[in-house]
């Protein structure tokens, strides 16, 4: 993890981010410390760019998406366990985009390290590589990265506000400074004189911030707590404002049509019809799709469906075969990757099998919508040659520069503000929305629009988690896992991603396309995995846990069979293999088969399923239990052992890995995006769903604290959970799954 | 041509057209953005209001069909005055991203008004047409049950 090197008064700097600066980028633009976006009103300071306190009191600036995650939360405490000040007395605000909110972790995710066999050169590594996105200015939420970002950087940012309030204090009563305190927003003296921050905070940001020291864990009153969220009371009263909820003065209410064959244009269009429905203020032409405005949301809609349009052809098989065709065309075509090859495979494959026959099995799972719950919106206004945008965005800088570009103006022009979003899972890293917003609203100079998707937009233009297949062999012997051979072929999404983002692919073995297989801590002696990247150009993205979510499924629906191959318990033929790899992925197993009673009596129309994998730094075990029941399957019961490392907010990592289990088992039992003539064949949650409360199981979930990093928490409960379940009914039926989505094959209920 | 409609105990004249769902009334005319819009088509829940204190999809009404009281989300209870039910849910702490939780809570005070202790059967049936993302079903659960025990108490 990164140290903090030199705190400079304008900019908070992470020294490390110097080391690889010198090689690549020049030493002084990789030091430079970074202009803080922030400024004070009249009486007030900036102490850094997360803290800001004026009369109204203490704003601490956690520039991450609050997306659900509960990431203003715990960003907050970090803040606030040094800073000294009352919970209920912290304001939490996104911030405006800027370079000095840089996401260093978020590239830990592109160097193709196994995480849970880190060595020292290899954090270095990580440590050095963030000095690209400092120069990128990359202000993005994702990779479950955000806590790991922030742990040291925000917590400084307390500590030096709060020396920084001392010395000015120290200077107002002519002590030093380590004669005062800190506690509840004000310092005191010996004596009991106290001056409240607000008091300080103007003569405390004109010093130069002075160094301080982060306090012993030991110490924390807020950190390693279940805090409330700093968002809840507005979430619970309707007063949170998503982007969907944006209203300005003389706002008017737009959405888009765009080509359902996707990336394929449009070939002309028909507007009479809509133009004379009442309410219907002007139909636009965007040359790729159309968009109406119109006086309500509603009208805009119905009007846009109004329209004739003939489409262009697709730039893809136009169905799902065809896809599919393309994704095994590529399984035999050379790799991309070989991130893991370990031992001779080759040989373990040929000549004498005396040890064992082959295992041999083919997976496939389909493109996943994200279809969170609040469509894809976003508010603009162009007056005077300045753009200003309302949005729910996981990736702000990003945001504000491609609506920037698609307008021709600069990024300064630009003025972009971050409501709180309804939902991401890496759907709303992209931009898509917001750059069609800033189109619309270009051609209606001064008016501000809301430009909101109908749901059917939104489900049938994403960027989808791809499909994707594994061709998968394995050889057992004395009860354990010699060999094992994993060719897995998908769309690659940060090569697709790169291309939107920053306008290139970078070349190489695609860390992100093999992830939750390659870096697996199973101790196999001949183990090999490769990636095959497959030449399809429907639009694939970001989807919680990324390649996590269908290589966790390939892997530990594989290694069950190798388990029942070898005759074993699953569970204890997991502990046998990881545990020699990785003590605390081993004791989450430990830990699981506990919580559920693993091995113990099971009647009849029961089955359990266990799966772990290892991902964005946090190992995760879960073990799924069905029951039979007239009706079908019960997904009973769930329960998760986790190790972050630190548990920082043990409710909001619980929560987590909830509602990560949660999203991996609506996606396994009913998730798929097809194709016909080139289009999404699913329009909306009826053809689309998601679990239910009826249908929903009981999670456990026990958080421990052995390892020696600290990991995410958003993503890794989602893997483990479609092999768990899959595995269950294996346990349950006799009949393994090997295919998604479950509902093709079993009847669940509800 | 303007619709009288009364929302949260006020009259508003609302001048859209008759075939207007409710949710765009409330979203786009009177400003009132805690009613969310999140499928259009009565599947997921997010737009549930009280119409004659019954839980309605105001996706589904016309504004011409809207012949009773309109209670939403705002008009149970505020940030600085919470209803016993979004006491409830603060204490459970059961927003996650937050946007199905306006609907999840007037679906869940509708049932409440009928069935004061509701089991968790019962929960199950009233809830199942709520959607959330973000899996907080159980904690929606353990609220539902709070409330019921602090409304006993009021």
């Amino acid at each position: 993890m990164a140290n903090i090197g030199k705190i400079a008064r304008r900019g908070f700097l992470i020294g490390s981010a110097a080391i690889l600066g010198g090689v690549a980028f020049g030493v002084w633009q990789a030091r430079r410390p970074l202009d803080n976006p922030l400024v004070a009103g009249p009486g007030g300071g900036v102490l850094t760019p997360y803290v800001l306190i004026d009369a109204a009191g203490v704003t601490i600036i956690a520039p991450r998406a609050e997306m659900g995650q509960g990431v203003h939360t715990t960003l907050a405490a970090l803040v606030a366990e040094e800073l000294d000040v009352d919970w209920h007395d912290i304001r939490v605000l996104h911030g405006p985009p800027a370079q000095a909110y840089y996401n260093g972790a978020i590239i830990h995710g592109a160097l193709p390290f196994k995480e849970y066999a880190l060595t020292e050169w290899q954090e270095r590594a990580q440590d050095a590589i963030e000095v690209m996105p400092r120069l990128l200015g990359l202000q993005v939420t994702g990779g479950s990265t955000s806590v790991v970002d922030a742990y040291d950087k925000m917590r400084h940012a307390g500590a030096v506000a709060r020396e920084a309030l001392k010395a000015a204090a120290a200077d107002r009563l002519g002590l030093a400074p380590g004669d005062l305190t800190t506690s509840g927003g004000v310092v005191s003296a010996p004596d009991g004189r106290t001056i409240a921050y607000a008091d300080l905070a103007s003569a405390a940001a004109a010093r130069p911030l002075p160094a301080a020291v982060l306090r012993d864990p030991a110490e924390w009153r807020y950190l390693g707590t279940s805090m409330p969220r700093t968002d809840m009371v507005s979430k619970v009263t309707g007063t949170a404002r998503f982007g969907i909820d944006t209203r300005l003065p003389g706002m008017r209410f737009a959405t888009v049509r765009m080509s359902p064959r996707l990336g394929g244009g449009m070939v002309r269009f028909d507007a009479r019809a809509a133009r004379a429905m009442p309410g219907v203020e002007r139909v636009m032409d965007l040359g790729d799709g159309i968009a109406v405005v119109a006086t309500n949301t509603w009208t805009a809609i119905q009007a846009a469906e109004a329209v004739d349009v003939v489409w262009g052809d697709a730039p893809y098989p136009p169905d799902t075969d065809g896809i599919f065709a393309r994704i095994a065309a590529a399984l035999d075509a050379p790799p991309n990757s070989t991130l893991r090859d370990d031992g001779d495979v080759d040989a373990a494959f040929s000549g004498d099998l005396a040890g064992g026959g082959v295992i041999r099995a083919e997976y496939r799972v389909p493109f996943l919508a994200h279809a969170t719950m609040e469509p894809m919106n976003a508010t603009a206004r162009l007056a005077d040659g300045a753009l200003e945008v309302w949005c729910g965005t996981q990736a702000p800088t990003l945001a504000r520069d491609k609506a920037a570009a698609a307008l021709g103006l600069a990024a300064d022009a630009v003025t972009l503000h971050t409501t709180f979003l309804g939902g991401g899972f890496g759907r709303r890293a992209e931009t898509d929305f917001t750059v069609l917003a800033a189109r619309v609203a270009a051609a209606v100079p001064g008016v501000p629009v809301n430009v909101t998707w109908s749901r059917e937009e939104d489900m049938r233009h994403d960027f989808y988690r791809p499909a994707a297949m594994a061709r998968m062999r394995g050889r057992v012997a004395g009860g354990r896992a010699v060999a094992f051979d994993a060719a897995i072929a998908a769309p690659s999404v940060t090569r697709a991603a790169g291309r939107r983002m920053a306008g290139f692919a970078a070349p190489g073995p695609d860390r992100g396309h093999v992830e939750g297989a390659f870096d697996q801590p199973y101790a196999i002696p001949d183990y090999r995995v490769s990636g095959h990247l497959a030449d399809v150009a429907v639009p694939v993205g970001f989807w919680r846990s990324v390649g996590n979510s269908f290589n966790g499924f390939f892997h530990e629906s594989f290694i069950d069979e190798l388990a029942h191959a070898a005759g074993r318990d699953p569970l204890d033929f997991r502990r046998d293999h990881v545990g020699a790899a990785d003590a605390p992925s081993g004791a989450v197993l430990a830990a699981v088969a506990e919580m559920s009673g693993w091995g113990g009596p099971k009647p009849a129309g029961v089955g359990r399923g266990v799966a772990f994998t290892y991902s964005f730094g946090t190992p995760v075990a879960e073990v799924v239990e069905v029951l039979q029941e007239p009706r079908g399957i019960r997904i009973a019961r769930v329960w998760v052992a986790c190790d972050p490392g630190r548990a920082l907010d043990p409710a909001i990592v619980r929560a987590q890995m909830l509602s990560g289990v949660m999203f991996g088992l609506s996606a396994a039992v009913m998730g798929a995006i097809t194709f016909a003539d080139g289009m999404v064949e699913q329009f909306n949650y009826p053809d689309q769903d998601a679990l239910r409360m009826p249908d929903a199981p009981e999670v456990a979930v026990r958080i421990l604290e052995n390892n020696p990093r600290l990991g995410g928490v958003g993503e890794p409960g989602t893997p483990p959970a479609a092999p768990a379940l899959a595995n269950a009914l294996y346990d349950l039926t006799g009949v393994r799954a090997r295919e998604l989505p479950l509902n093709r094959v079993f009847r669940f209920v509800g | 041509m303007t619709t009288e409609i009364t929302v949260n105990g006020q009259v508003h004249a609302v001048d859209l057209p008759p075939d207007v769902p409710l949710l765009w009334v409330l979203r786009d005319a009177l400003g009132l953005t805690g009613t969310k819009y999140g499928c259009g088509v009565g599947a997921c829940g997010a737009c549930t209001v009280h119409l004659d204190g019954q839980a309605v999809r105001s996706c589904q009404i016309a504004l011409a069909d809207v012949g009773g009281p309109i209670t939403t989300i705002e008009g149970i209870g505020t940030p600085e005055a919470l209803a016993p039910i979004q006491q409830a849910w603060v204490t459970h702490q059961v927003a996650q991203c937050g946007y199905c939780q306006s609907g999840q809570i007037m679906q869940a005070a509708s049932l409440l008004a009928e069935t004061p202790d509701p089991d968790d059967a019962a929960i199950d049936a009233a809830m199942g047409g709520n959607l959330c993302r973000c899996g907080t079903y159980p904690r929606i659960r353990a609220a539902i049950h709070e409330a019921a025990r602090l409304m006993k108490k009021a």
